[in-house]
């Protein structure tokens, strides 16, 4: 076993674990984890498998097979990024529509409070 | 008797905001005047009630954008006929609200936007805000077919049917030639009326140069986007 494949599956499952765990506890939602676990997964198995890491090097004409890893990596770490921006700009869009309603809310309470006060 | 409001969106405009409120007050009686304080630090909040004003306190800041889309969903609340937006640093005059309106008591428009190019007055903007004013002038009056000459006026009045579209969409910051850009793809009429501005009687633009280039972009990219989206 030569020390690319230990390196390659240590990283690789530890990061599944770190996944699992966090979900396990509860500190990460399901819906945000799925890429994370995909990328775990996939990273698991072509760094398992020297054969299959070999067959799709040359399949995309990459003459290091271990670089393969690190287009995947890499590739996944865009799709996670890409996926918090717009997970961001709805969090945001809803954010500005609460403290909108918050404000008007604050405004017809102190409405009410007027109304009640001449009464 | 139709019922009209004043939006003000006011971030940290303390020493100004007595003048406005006075001014519209005393000039245009017929206004509810509502502020919308953006998450100010400073007095902006009791300076108005203390002038006799509405007010609305976000709980931070939301932006110009965020701002006066809470006062066009207060509109939609109380069921205004009308809302005027009117900035709260003392550019424009509130005598000048009667003349915004006439558009849209003859039904001629959905908005119309306070112009100070229409005709020659005292404004003369610098170099680089003069390019800029240009650019967007004319972008803007290619898309929606009628010349535009102030684009980034803060100053327009809206009727119901404006009132209903801002209130559920508005851009966030830099808002007002994009969102002339939707009221057009959602076929609303847009009317310029020529009005009077006054300098800032206190504080600075809060155009600085860095931010010019990103209020070009933005504006220029959120444009090209919104002509792209699907109706």
């Amino acid at each position: 076993m030569d020390i690319v494949k230990v390196m390659a599956v240590t990283g690789s499952g530890s990061l599944l674990f770190v996944v699992f765990e966090l979900i396990r506890r509860g500190r990460l939602k399901e819906r945000y984890s799925l890429l994370w676990l995909a990328a775990g997964v996939v990273l698991l198995i072509l760094s398992l498998s020297r054969e299959l890491l070999e067959y799709v090097a040359r399949l995309t004409g990459i003459f290091y097979p271990p670089s393969l890893l690190f287009l995947v990596a890499f590739v996944f770490l865009l799709l996670i990024t890409l996926h918090f921006s717009a997970v961001i700009s709805g969090l945001s869009e809803k954010n500005k529509i609460l403290a909108q309603e918050l404000g008007l809310l604050k405004q017809a309470l102190e409405d009410i409070r007027n109304e009640y006060k001449r009464s | 008797m139709r019922k009209i409001l004043i939006i003000i969106p006011a971030y940290n405009e303390e020493k100004c905001l007595t003048g406005v409120i006075e001014d519209l007050r005393s000039h245009y009686p017929a206004g509810d005047i509502l502020v919308v304080d953006d998450g100010s630090n400073d007095g902006t909040a009791s300076v108005a009630r203390g002038a006799g004003a509405r007010c609305i306190s976000l709980p931070f800041n939301l932006g110009i954008g965020g701002a006066v889309q809470t006062g066009y969903r207060y509109a939609v609340a109380h069921e205004y006929d009308i809302a005027v937006q009117f900035d709260g640093d003392g550019q424009h005059v509130a005598a000048d609200i009667e003349k915004l309106l006439i558009p849209l008591e003859q039904g001629l428009a959905d908005i119309v936007v306070g112009s100070r190019f229409l005709t020659a007055g005292e404004y003369r903007p610098s170099f680089f805000r003069k390019i800029g004013i240009s650019i967007f002038s004319r972008v803007l009056s290619s898309i929606i077919d009628i010349p535009m000459t102030d684009t980034t006026s803060g100053f327009r009045a809206a009727n119901r049917r404006t009132i209903q579209f801002f209130s559920a969409v508005y851009p966030d910051d830099y808002p007002e030639v994009e969102s002339l850009v939707q009221l057009h793809r959602a076929s609303m009429r847009i009317q310029e009326v020529s009005v009077r501005m006054r300098d800032r009687s206190e504080g600075k633009s809060s155009i600085t140069p860095v931010r010019s280039v990103y209020y070009m972009v933005k504006v220029l990219l959120a444009v090209i986007i919104d002509l792209m989206k699907k109706r």
